[in-house]
């Protein structure tokens, strides 16, 4: 990233050195994980670009926007509606929370065992690195689990616009009366920022908006269950990943090419990778940008991803909102009654969630399942079990793995990861007793 | 023909050359894995005329560099090689030097389901090492000393700093060491056999790794299995072995 941005960084308030080293590490990793992969589809280059200036060019767009009176409101969580942001002529963006950063900062503020999700977006913004919250209009925490509901009383001291929105736990009435109520409050708070009132037509532009967007997903999502599979995990990853940053609109016309381009590789029978490679379907814990450490050893390991059952992927993207609406109070309902099928494991119980992995796990032809947990995530490990059990007893294949952002145990990693490789691989060789 | 299997542990490297039809063992030979792997990995495979080499281990692809080679991790190299000495096996418990690994096996001798500790070497040799060593016992004498001790004593903190702070406060009031150090070799095989369960063991197991030549480690767990355990005579080539037996398979192809 050139240093064409050092004023609009400077102004935002970053630490130019330690945003420097950052962008430097990224650049690399984004070298040796990505740009090092073989017979990537051409439409990846729009997403390179995308990543290259992710803190450049992209932001001086949502700055340009601010100029014009388009607010930016920064989230964490896939339970924010992009629907109202967009109505309102907003930009919503998601905030950084993949890389460990400052992390002895984070720690005078927040327990080491806090799951490295939420010290991450605490070193970003302790560090002054990130500029998305810095440019953020208004930020949206989120009652999602404990660590991030306590945790957002104390980034209430740091930054001087958060909000923070209530969720349920239980999928009731009472429970869905909560989001609603919880959507309406937070309508009012998008008006009152952006001083614009959302109507109906408003309403059902933005759900158009971010519906198309996650149609372009799904389409890219479908392609993904052919064998062999014509985009590597990580690059599918990663397109997910850029859903949070990206104009909406853009971004939908580059999945559509990207698509396009996929279809002919699947017509001709071009995959990334042979037929004979392991097909793993990822299950857990999201994963922001730049985690990219769990599904980069497992393609290293000759495996190929042809899914994410994550925020970032099938679980955040899942349903559409019914646009149909005529009211505002119909069109609310909608995106109430869409985001509420959110299977995330802060609800208690959860059973549509293992049924969504058995399903993806058939539907896109998986050979077998890796559950990634976050360490100290306690939703997502503790259903960890209880979903590997349902799985191997339906069959499947599944490995789970505890980890963070460190890179200290990707030897430990990589070991099992490769004897789960190695054991999907001889569950179809019939004589290995070497007797 | 002759192919050879090589085990880089973080501990020992250990060597295995098999005739590849009769998989009939010719020679095996051990050296330390010091802190120049490779070169001693060239050391030990100096001389030694193979077809086919596979390594296994923490260094399996340490070795690609320099020696024309495959590889296969522990894991499907402690079930090969257990599977071959013991065909009735259908489970194996395996302790290294760092690493502890719990497989069970379906009838084919297949990996079926594995755990294995994670980045932290609780429960490993490289804990039982650490451990003797603050004893002032020699690893190779610390499972008779261990035998000598008394049941009583319970040590529950698996970290290595922490396991040996509660021995320290054991000893300081006034238990024997030898007690202490029975207590410590039951806090191993009681973190092993959590492993072996989440793995749900189905008949006889294996006992491999260079902690299985420790007779306190075998007891208790054969103990705490109620059945006996299977123990190959150099358990802790296992891996090794597994790993010709891999290069011959691929040889057969």
């Amino acid at each position: 990233m050139g240093t064409q941005y050092e004023q609009m960084w400077k102004d935002l308030g970053l630490d130019l050195t330690a945003h420097d080293a950052l962008l430097q590490v990224l650049g690399k990793g984004y070298q040796d994980i990505f740009l090092s992969q073989s017979d990537r589809p051409q439409g990846m280059d729009y997403f390179n670009f995308v990543m290259s200036e992710v803190h450049g060019l992209r932001v001086k767009e949502l700055l340009d926007g601010k100029k014009e009176g388009h607010k930016v409101i920064g989230s964490f969580c896939v339970f924010v509606p992009e629907e109202i942001v967009r109505a309102a002529d907003a930009t919503m963006v998601g905030l950084c929370a993949g890389a460990e950063f400052a992390t002895e900062e984070v720690e005078k503020v927040l327990p080491r065992n806090t799951c490295a999700l939420i010290k991450s977006a605490f070193g970003f913004k302790l560090g002054k690195v990130c500029p998305y919250i810095e440019s953020s209009d208004m930020i949206v925490g989120e009652n999602t689990c404990d660590g991030k509901k306590k945790s957002y009383e104390v980034l209430d001291t740091m930054v001087p616009n958060l909000y923070v929105m209530d969720l349920p736990q239980t999928k009731s009435n009472e429970g869905r009366a909560l989001l609603r109520a919880e959507y309406e409050r937070y309508k009012k708070a998008v008006e009152e920022l952006t001083g614009v009132t959302i109507d109906a037509a408003r309403l059902r532009n933005g759900i158009e908006i971010v519906n198309n967007k996650r149609k372009a997903v799904h389409r890219l999502a479908e392609l993904r269950k052919a064998d062999p599979v014509p985009i590597s995990g990580l690059d599918a990853l990663l397109i997910n990943q850029v859903f949070f940053y990206d104009d909406p609109i853009r971004f939908t016309d580059s999945v559509n090419k990207i698509c396009d381009e996929l279809e002919v590789r699947v017509s001709e029978g071009k995959g990334v990778n042979s037929k004979a490679s392991p097909r793993i379907l990822l299950s857990g814990c999201p994963m922001a940008v730049p985690n990219w450490k769990l599904p980069w050893v497992i393609e290293q390991s000759g495996a190929v991803i042809v899914g994410e059952e994550s925020c970032v992927g099938e679980r955040g993207t899942r349903n559409q909102t019914d646009g149909s609406g005529t009211t505002v109070d119909e069109l609310m309902e909608a995106i109430v009654d869409r985001y509420f099928k959110i299977d995330c494991a802060v609800f208690t119980p959860n059973p549509d969630r293992l049924e969504h992995v058995k399903q993806m796990s058939s539907d896109y032809r998986a050979d077998g399942v890796i559950h990634y947990g976050l360490q100290f995530c306690q939703p997502y490990q503790i259903e960890s079990l209880p979903v590997e059990k349902a799985l191997e007893g339906a069959g499947i294949a599944t490995l789970r793995v505890d980890t963070d952002y460190s890179m200290e145990d990707v030897e430990q990693i990589k070991t099992r990861v490769e004897a789960f490789v190695e054991r999907i691989r001889m569950s179809t060789c019939s004589a290995c007793r070497c007797s | 023909m002759a192919v050879c299997g090589i085990d880089v542990g973080s501990r020992t490297i250990k060597v295995v050359v098999m005739d590849q039809d009769t998989k009939r063992i010719r020679e095996f030979r051990k050296v330390e894995t010091t802190y120049t792997p490779v070169d001693q990995c060239l050391k030990v495979l100096n001389g030694l005329a193979a077809e086919r080499t596979v390594a296994t281990g923490y260094g399996r692809k340490l070795l690609q560099n320099h020696v024309k080679s495959d590889s296969i991790t522990e894991i499907l190299a402690h079930a090969l090689g257990a599977g071959h000495v013991f065909p009735e096996s259908r489970s194996v418990l395996d302790i290294g030097g760092q690493d502890t690994k719990a497989i069970s096996l379906d009838s084919l001798g297949r990996v079926a389901k594995f755990e294995m500790n994670d980045r932290c070497a609780a429960g490993t040799g490289k804990f039982l090492e650490f451990m003797a060593t603050s004893f002032q016992i020699p690893v190779e004498r610390f499972g008779d000393f261990a035998l000598e001790g008394k049941p009583g004593l319970s040590i529950n903190s698996m970290c290595t700093v922490f396991a040996e702070s509660e021995a320290t406060s054991l000893m300081a009031q006034g238990h024997r060491p030898r007690d202490i150090a029975l207590a410590l070799h039951q806090s191993v095989v009681k973190r092993s056999l959590s492993m072996l369960k989440r793995v749900s063991v189905d008949g006889p197991l294996v006992f491999s790794g260079g902690v299985a030549m420790n007779l306190c480690v075998r007891q208790l767990v054969e103990k705490e299995m109620k059945s006996p355990i299977l123990v190959a005579a150099e358990p802790d080539m296992v891996g090794a072995l597994g790993a010709a037996l891999y290069a011959a398979q691929l040889e057969d192809r």
